[in-house]
């Protein structure tokens, strides 16, 4: 998301999330095309409003899960029938009971962490990633719409925007 | 103040706070010079760390045979300490995985500094076994790779190998959870901070933005974690109890024990959970998110698991009795009335006779009175591991070998050791992080819909709450 060439931003800050849901809804009726929004916590119902498709990483959740069960499951029993036949305590080579703990643990380990990996690289979040903050305040009380308008075509529309949707404040930044 | 209230619901956090308020009140500790507490707490924790140290190298160096250990009581006070720590960290992932599904909001309070104390216990729990095996340079034995010796493989059939893997998927895995939480407060904590610490924040924030998009794949993500979390934190005692369940020792070889030792470790957990956040809440100034009502709430679930133990040790010694099985009744004669009757009998009372006293609510609400108990349970739990392993290892089959434990000095200090390691990691978790999940607090600030602060609002935030129905008296206690 981080391009290189320089971003130019047209930014407004709310006060409450009610402010921006609404304000959302404002830009989608006048057919303004927000670039992305900023909140300091996660705010329910705004999903929809900006046409965010539901997150497919349970998908790759379960994925990830089901390879964890097939490579644990798998590896146990190629050692303990082909690899290393181990007799033990006269119980069957290919104890799958037993095997139950393991594969259970290898399903959970692997999609734990094959969906937060996953999740990091595609928000583009990794130590050594500079934030492309619009302002400080966005983590702390201030709700964020921003437009790109590095085109620099005239953004009378989206300041009156702001205004009329009740910003506390509009800024431009160059990221 | 209009009525769009639903008296139904009682406030989460206390003083009327602004998302600001929370901004400042949950990153201050952190920004600040540690107080004169905080300075006197970390000495004496740093100086049990250095007897961990100087313990452990003493073990390294001298061998195992400096622990009262012997061939009978084989597993003594280090099994006792690894089961007693991996319990602790059951509190948790129990408390952010399935009170999330739950949807206990309450849980949004306690949940970090809950979780820190889950990844802090288990780094515990781990030093036991570990140390245990005698050549720790080869301690890496343990897990199943392609060698030159074969290659040789780990017994999968193995209830301590399934350990290996339980314990070592739930550290990562609480890890992942609790990191991932914390990332977007991080950057909370980066925006507020200048010059080097900024520098590290950034680092460690990973470049978060607050990006609505990536909000809500964090949502998600946190939700398919505290789903796989849940039957995660439940496997990891069941196969716990299984180093002794699938054993064939009277007195071990029992179908109750995962169960049991599930809800023994959500007792201990809980009960460890009160005993910091008591403390942590006061020192921090933290009363208003940390409320009485959290408090109370954990007090219910330590009445409700301290009662599930009570049931499972008296099913125990009916299910012994009327097995008819000699060995099976001897070894819980023993447990009672044997070489280590104190233990059974300070087991009894801490874990089952005193947790009831949570039934009256003056004590349920009493931080003085929580304090105390959390730490009796703390106990009661030790004594419980330590009956179940000492005990009944203590008289085997053979009277011949017949055997007492007790610890030494290297024993003593190990475990007095960790608590040290234990407290360092979460003091120093407190200076450098926000001990309550501030982005999620906020999302929790309004219960009601009437803590609207934007230009519409029919009055400023002005702490104006006094005609809201909502205190905390007013809240039904069931």
């Amino acid at each position: 998301m981080a391009a290189h060439q320089s971003t130019k931003v047209l930014y407004g800050l709310y006060n409450d999330e009610e402010d921006l849901k609404q304000a959302v809804k404002v830009a989608n009726a006048g057919h303004l095309d927000i670039m992305d929004v900023f909140t300091p916590f996660p705010v329910h119902g705004l999903d929809p409003i900006l046409g965010l498709k539901e997150s497919r990483l349970h998908y790759l959740g379960f994925i990830y899960g089901a390879i964890g069960a097939l490579f644990g499951f798998g590896i146990m029993s190629w050692v303990f029938t082909m690899d290393w036949p181990l007799m033990i305590g006269g119980k069957p080579y290919w104890a799958v009971p037993a095997f139950i703990p393991i594969t259970f643990e290898l399903t959970v380990l692997f999609s734990a962490w094959g969906m937060t990996l996953t999740f990091y690289t595609i928000c583009g979040l990794w130590p050594g990633v500079k934030a492309q903050t619009l302002d400080n305040r966005i983590t702390d009380d201030k709700f964020c719409i921003a437009f790109d308008v590095t085109d620099g075509a005239d953004d009378t529309a989206l300041k009156n925007f702001f205004s009329r949707t009740g910003a506390a404040e509009v800024n431009i930044k160059t990221l | 103040m209009s009525q769009a209230v639903a008296p139904v619901r009682h406030v989460l956090i206390e003083g009327n706070k602004s998302y600001h308020n929370i901004t400042e009140d949950l990153c201050s500790p952190t920004e600040k010079a540690p107080t004169r507490e905080w300075i006197i707490a970390f000495s004496l924790s740093a100086a049990f760390l250095a007897l961990y140290v100087f313990a452990i190298v003493w073990t390294v160096w001298k061998g195992i045979g400096e622990w009262g250990s012997n061939r009978t009581i084989n597993w003594a006070w280090d099994i006792t300490n690894f089961v007693w720590w991996i319990g602790i960290g059951h509190a948790g992932t129990l408390i952010s995985a399935i009170l999330l599904l739950f949807r206990q909001r309450w849980r949004t309070g306690v949940n970090r500094a809950a979780e820190a104390m889950t990844i802090f216990a288990v780094i515990c729990a781990g030093q036991f076994p570990i140390f245990h095996m005698g050549r720790v340079w080869l301690a890496f034995f343990i897990f199943p790779f392609p060698n030159t010796r074969g290659p040789l493989w780990t017994n999968f059939n193995s209830p301590l190998l399934w350990d290996v893997f339980a314990i070592s998927t739930y550290f990562s895995v609480s890890l992942l959870f609790w990191y991932t939480g914390l990332v977007p407060d991080l950057a909370t904590v980066r925006d507020r901070a200048t010059g080097f610490r900024r520098k590290m924040y950034e680092l460690f924030s990973f470049g978060w933005t607050g990006s609505a998009k990536h909000w809500q794949r964090w949502e998600a993500l946190s939700l398919v974690l505290a789903g796989i979390s849940t039957p995660l934190v439940l496997s990891v005692h069941t196969i716990v109890s299984f180093d002794f369940a699938t054993s064939v020792i009277p007195g071990w070889h029992t179908t109750i024990f995962p169960p049991y030792f599930v809800a023994g470790a959500i007792f201990s957990g809980f009960a460890m959970v009160q005993t910091l956040m008591v403390l942590t809440r006061k020192v921090l100034k933290l009363e208003e998110y940390i409320t009485i009502n959290h408090i109370e709430s954990m007090n219910k679930v330590i009445v409700l698991t301290g009662t599930i133990v009570g049931v499972a040790y008296l099913t125990e010694l009916f299910i012994a009795w009327y097995s008819g099985y000699v060995y099976e009744q001897f070894a819980f004669y023993n447990r009672v009335f044997g070489v280590y009757w104190w233990a059974y009998f300070g087991m009894m009372f801490c874990n089952v006779v005193s947790p009831q006293l949570f039934w009256s609510r003056k004590i349920r609400r009493s931080i003085w009175w929580t304090f105390f108990l959390s730490i009796v349970v703390n106990i009661g739990m030790w004594f419980e591991r330590f009956v179940i392993i000492a005990t009944t290892l203590a008289r085997d089959y053979l009277p011949s070998s017949w055997s007492y434990y007790s610890p030494t000095w290297v024993e003593i200090s190990i475990f007095t050791g960790t608590m040290g390691l234990f407290f360092t990691l979460y003091l120093i978790f407190t200076r450098v992080a926000p001990v309550v999940a501030v982005a999620e607090i906020k999302s929790i600030l309004k219960v009601a819909g009437d803590q609207y602060v934007g230009p519409k609002a029919q009055k400023q935030h002005d702490h104006g709450h006094s005609a809201a129905p909502v205190r905390n008296e007013d809240q039904n206690a069931g």
